[in-house]
């Protein structure tokens, strides 16, 4: 079973991200299972979304709490929020950002990054000050971990994304190239 | 939203959605509720269902729970096919009204999300809301997955009409209503199939006037009272031929329990709602372990399926109920039913009680392991209940 924690605030898209994944995953012969943090939610405080998946049925019911990877929607939440809580070792910390690789530490993990908020605003996607980065992240994620393929996730977007549709697959297309990551 | 978007395909979606989809297959001729989280979702996306023309219901907004069972009273009174939502206050509310629908035996289906009862205020699950209206007579189902959600919410409506009983089916807040999963969505034509229009016999009609409700006098409450009692006993048999038919046209059954692993079992554990699903792997390692333990998980709480618990565990010697909700002063609600079922029983088992995960508090797998490894070490029950981790 991989288990995958978002970070995001709320408006930016996370549970969303999640979703289109989870039925990325699914298309491709997994079982999934995905939730929000359970509460009350508003538009820019910090939120959390959880995937969970695997080959055989997932029976169980509770909360993440050690993920194998961690997807970070907005890099102001490293200073915030205690992001690797419960990360396994080795996992993957995806940040949006524009900073380089070098510019974080963090021992035991593998550290990748993708402008997703620059490629968020060439696609005009939310507004100028609030761009709406997820599907950009979720290209950027199956770029390092290709547990389903791109297409699947853009098969998705266009399902579950109500606006945009293209623009969201341009963006997570380009996040896909455009993703830095430790190999 | 297109019909060849939605039907016969498997989907990703929430425990909440999946009732939506359920009632708009079963397809209600009026629905009427009230929001309140964390059951907004189901009413939300029928309201979008109806305004386009997917679902051809009546989409009544009313100012409280009490008026929504209201209008559902007065619709399935006039025969229509009629279905509404709520929660915890949402339900305590409309208390009186759930009174009517059974007196009135009218087959309103009623999802209710489990949020436990404020103050302190919560919007997350446990089974208090629900289990306070135990004894007004609706059918209670609790559901452990989005797919059994979806699949006996069109259980549901069958099971109501066919006995005059209303049902009501019980899903976890954010455990299932906010968690998102694969869910078989059947074609409408099997649900056609296996649901056909609902036809009662007696209904309001301005042609051939009757009235419902009126003033009983002792001569004949008590008959009446009788009748419900024997539409429950109807309803055991028909929810479980309902669920065999369901198996022939979908290929899912559910049972009104159902036995986990309880072959030569010592120990059963006894859950109800999403607890039942971590349990399932909790089982499956203490039995690669040698334990000889198992699982029965209470599907049909009302009416209560006693030859089936019995027939389980009078069999076993220690019974350990996990309830997420308690009576005050005396212990877990489903583990006084069980004591009640079993005490006249020759041989009965140990019964333990230990009430967990109030106020949505997360029920992980070492809660069950200690609660396994307690009752195993326990000669017998030194108290009516058991809490875990209380943080004083």
């Amino acid at each position: 079973m991989v288990e995958i924690r978002f970070h995001g605030r709320g408006g930016q898209g996370a549970v969303v991200a999640s979703e289109i994944l989870a039925a990325a995953l699914f298309k491709e012969g997994y079982y999934c299972q995905t939730f929000p943090e359970f509460g009350v939610e508003r538009r820019g405080a910090p939120v959390q979304a959880f995937l969970r998946f695997d080959k055989k049925p997932i029976v169980i019911r509770y909360k993440i709490y050690h993920p194998d990877h961690i997807i970070i929607l907005d890099p102001v939440l490293l200073n915030q929020v205690n992001v690797t809580d419960g990360l396994k070792p080795n996992g993957t910390i995806l940040i949006n950002t524009n900073k380089e690789i070098s510019y974080y530490s963090f021992p035991n993990y593998k550290v990748a990054v993708c402008d997703a908020t620059q490629i968020a605003l060439k696609y005009r996607l939310g507004t100028k000050t609030a761009p709406i980065v997820n599907t950009a992240m979720l290209g950027a994620f199956v770029r390092i971990h290709p547990f389903v393929s791109l297409d699947s996730v853009l098969e998705s977007i266009k399902e579950y994304v109500e606006v945009k549709k293209e623009e969201n697959i341009l963006a997570c297309r380009e996040a896909y190239e455009k993703v830095r990551f430790e190999s | 939203m297109k019909e060849s978007l939605i039907f016969g395909k498997k989907k990703v979606v929430t425990g909440n959605h999946a009732v939506s989809y359920g009632v708009l297959l079963s397809r209600a001729e009026v629905i009427a509720a009230y929001p309140i989280t964390p059951q907004t979702q189901i009413v939300e996306l029928l309201s979008e269902f109806c305004a386009s023309g997917l679902l051809k219901a009546k989409f009544i907004k009313v100012e409280s729970e009490h008026s929504a069972m209201a209008a559902c009273v007065g619709a399935a009174a006039a025969g229509c096919r009629t279905f509404t939502a709520t929660s915890a206050h949402g339900l305590a509310l409309m208390h009186e009204m759930l009174h009517w629908a059974v007196g009135g035996r009218l087959p309103i289906v009623l999802a209710n999300v489990n949020r436990s009862m404020g103050p302190g205020w919560s919007v997350w699950t446990d089974q208090n809301d629900s289990l306070s209206q135990r004894d007004v007579g609706f059918v209670q189902f609790y559901c452990e997955s989005n797919q059994e959600v979806l699949d006996t919410t069109i259980q549901a409506f069958k099971i109501a009409e066919t006995c005059l009983i209303p049902v009501m089916l019980v899903l976890d807040a954010f455990v299932l209503s906010h968690t998102s999963e694969p869910v078989d969505i059947p074609y409408q034509e099997d649900v056609d199939q296996f649901l056909p229009p609902y036809k009662p016999k007696y209904f309001l009609d301005v042609n051939d006037p009757r009235a419902f409700g009126g003033l009983t006098s002792p001569d004949h409450y008590y008959e009446i009272r009788y009748k419900i009692e024997e539409a429950h006993r109807k309803a055991l048999k028909v929810a479980e031929e309902v669920d065999n038919e369901f198996y022939q046209i979908f290929g899912r059954k559910y049972g009104l329990v159902e036995a986990y692993q309880c072959e030569d079992a010592r120990l059963v554990l006894v859950t109800s709602g999403t607890i039942t699903g971590t349990a399932r792997q909790v089982i499956d390692e203490e039995r690669s372990k040698g334990k000889r333990v198992g699982l029965l998980k209470i599907r049909l709480f009302r009416p209560s399926p006693i030859h089936l618990i019995k027939e389980i565990l009078t069999k076993v010697e220690k019974v350990a109920v996990i309830d997420r909700n308690i009576s005050f002063g005396h212990s877990g609600i489903f583990s006084q039913e069980i004591k009640s079922i079993l005490y006249n029983e020759i041989r009965r088992p140990m019964i333990f009680d230990f009430v967990i995960g109030l106020g949505g508090r997360d029920v992980v797998p070492d809660d069950i392991r200690e609660i396994i490894d307690f009752t195993y070490k326990a000669d017998y029950p030194q108290e009516m209940v058991y809490f875990r981790g209380v943080r004083l």
